[in-house]
């Protein structure tokens, strides 16, 4: 998110087409959530589904209000090169409905819920590698603590005007490094505190609903035009339209390549491949997007989705119960994108830098996107490993076994997700007077 | 009497139907049922993970039959149900101590 280049005598100028482009794509980000609940929710075994759904849809609840509440502050207040600083911001307590974010032609608030979108989905992403097994209030404290140590200092390294990668020239247009790296490298820091699942390499694990997984996938790649295209904050120099057409041209080529390798190794094309294909694709071209031309788009996406394909496996070479591969997807992906930036930005699109094919054939940016991913997969890592591993000598993180075993939706959330029984049961003291009363009226009729 | 039973692939459903239609079986209860023979089910994969699937769907078929009649009967759904590949079944038949009809009480060869 580089700011636009403007012509030193024209100070900016509130658009109504920017701002009602960015309202849109903020819509956008916000169904991706929903969308991520899906695609998970589809891949896990019936009796976790609803526990599925709703570590995503917690997400949009609890940061929502941190984010109001200090968050946006800390990310995006000038500061330093490590943190934010803005007193106006906390608690949204200051912001003109005019006042528009510095450098461009979209209001504070604006800026402020798109980027509130990007803080939502972010934590939510890790609960794919944690399927079946945490406590819920657990996980929310986790997203809580996560987004204020994690998620908010990343962010303003990344992307705060002052934030020190943002500062040394690493490209991440919509979150390469910000969003899917960090949300993988925690998933591995925090799989590798609490463990596996019970049965892991030994039940069968398959998932329970493919068309919800396609279902989700589809709302992901629809909102990830608002992710991605929107990232430029406007769309007065054809920027963000390079972003939407090359989202759409790396997904493909990357869902194309899924299930070219699947097929060869595999001997199928399978449903479950071309959605994470998709969305291989989709984390790939987030970082790398605004930087690379079309062609170079599909060579993200084709890479990505060879890359991806190879990598989900290596959990059960390696042991770690990455349940739902949010490491084989989003951090193998994310890492991918970022740094194939080095090699195929051309210089035309987001910024001047050029990767190792194009102008001067050097490897300063390429060097620069290794800084900014490695960086930020060690800090993401070891901090979510600290925080997993404290929430869990004090709350605990996770279920017990039997109520793993018999099904979390039931013991966390008191519900099931779908009801197979046609006979048995009653109706418990708390729901009884109401059918009494029916039953009452009938008589009396 | 006799209870023959078939255990046999669902898409034959519809011809054994139609065999024991044309035999003059008035009636028959059909059952969704899972199962393995020698076959031992399929493999799935998920994500380059391969799953095996011990228990492939199947239809269980009951009908119920007079004594003269069994053997014949037995055949004809051997017949129908048969593709030659593996997996096709098993039937079989047991004896029947009694059949009652509910609507009016008639009890052995008259219920069936």
């Amino acid at each position: 998110m580089a700011p636009a280049i403007m012509l030193a005598a024209d100070a900016p100028r509130l658009s109504s087409a920017n701002t009602g482009f960015m309202l849109i794509c903020s819509a956008l980000v916000m169904l991706m959530t929903p969308g991520l609940a899906f695609f998970y929710g589809g891949m896990v075994r019936v009796k976790s589904t609803l526990n599925m759904l709703m570590m995503s849809f917690i997400s949009l609840g609890i940061v929502t209000i941190l984010w109001v509440l200090y968050g946006f502050s800390l990310a995006f207040g000038t500061g330093n090169k490590l943190i934010g600083w803005n007193t106006d911001w906390f608690g949204l307590s200051n912001i003109g409905l005019t006042e528009l974010w510095d450098g461009y032609t979209i209001p504070v608030y604006v800026f402020m819920v798109f980027q509130l979108m990007f803080a939502i989905i972010t934590p939510a992403l890790i609960s794919g590698a944690l399927a079946d097994r945490v406590k819920f209030s657990a996980w929310a404290l986790f997203i809580t603590l996560w987004v204020t140590v994690v998620y908010v200092p990343v962010a303003h390294w990344v992307w705060g005007a002052d934030g020190w990668a943002y500062k040394l020239g690493v490209i991440d247009f919509a979150g390469g490094t910000a969003v899917h790296i960090n949300a993988g490298a925690a998933a591995l820091g925090v799989i590798l505190v609490i463990g596996r699942r019970v049965g892991f390499k030994r039940d069968p694990m398959r998932p329970h609903s493919l068309p919800l997984v396609m279902l989700g996938a589809g709302l992901l790649w629809f909102g990830w035009f608002g992710f991605n295209a929107g990232s430029w904050l406007g769309n007065d120099d054809g920027v963000g339209a390079l972003m939407f057409v090359n989202t759409q041209v790396a997904t493909a080529a990357a869902m194309l390549a899924w299930l070219a390798y699947e097929k060869i190794r595999h001997g199928a094309f399978t449903t479950l491949g071309a959605a994470s294909g998709a969305v291989a694709g989709l984390v790939a071209i987030t970082p790398s997007g605004g930087a690379v031309s079309p062609l170079g788009a599909i060579a993200v996406g084709a890479i990505a989705g060879v890359a991806c394909a190879a990598a989900v496996g290596l959990k059960f070479r390696f042991g770690f119960d990455d349940s739902l591969d949010v490491v084989g997807v989003h951090m193998v992906g994310g890492i991918i994108g970022s740094l194939l930036i080095g090699f195929f930005a051309t210089g035309k699109g987001q910024s001047a830098a050029t990767g190792v094919f194009y102008g001067d054939h050097t490897f300063t940016q390429l060097w620069k996107q290794c800084a900014g991913v490695f960086a930020v997969l060690a800090y993401s890592l070891i901090v979510s490993a600290v925080l997993a591993f404290l929430l869990d000598r004090t709350l605990g993180m996770r279920v017990t076994e039997d109520e793993e075993v018999s099904g979390i939706d039931q013991a966390e959330h008191a519900e099931t997700a779908y009801d197979f029984s046609g006979a048995g049961g009653g109706v418990t003291a708390t729901a009884a007077p109401a059918q009494a009363a029916a039953q009452t009226r009938k008589v009396d009729a | 009497m006799k209870l023959i039973t078939a255990v046999v692939k669902p898409h034959r459903l519809d011809e054994i139907k139609e065999a024991l239609q044309a035999f003059g079986v008035h009636g028959l209860t059909v059952t969704e049922a899972s199962g393995y023979g020698r076959q031992r089910g399929h493999t799935e994969v998920y994500r380059g993970a391969e799953y095996t699937v011990d228990l492939v769907p199947k239809i269980r078929i009951e009908v119920l039959a007079e004594d003269d009649d069994a053997e014949e009967l037995i055949e004809v759904v051997v017949k129908a149900a048969r593709t030659g590949k593996i997996g096709d079944g098993k039937v079989w038949s047991l004896p029947v101590e009694t059949a009652v009809r509910v609507r009016t009480g008639e009890r052995g060869p008259d219920a069936l």
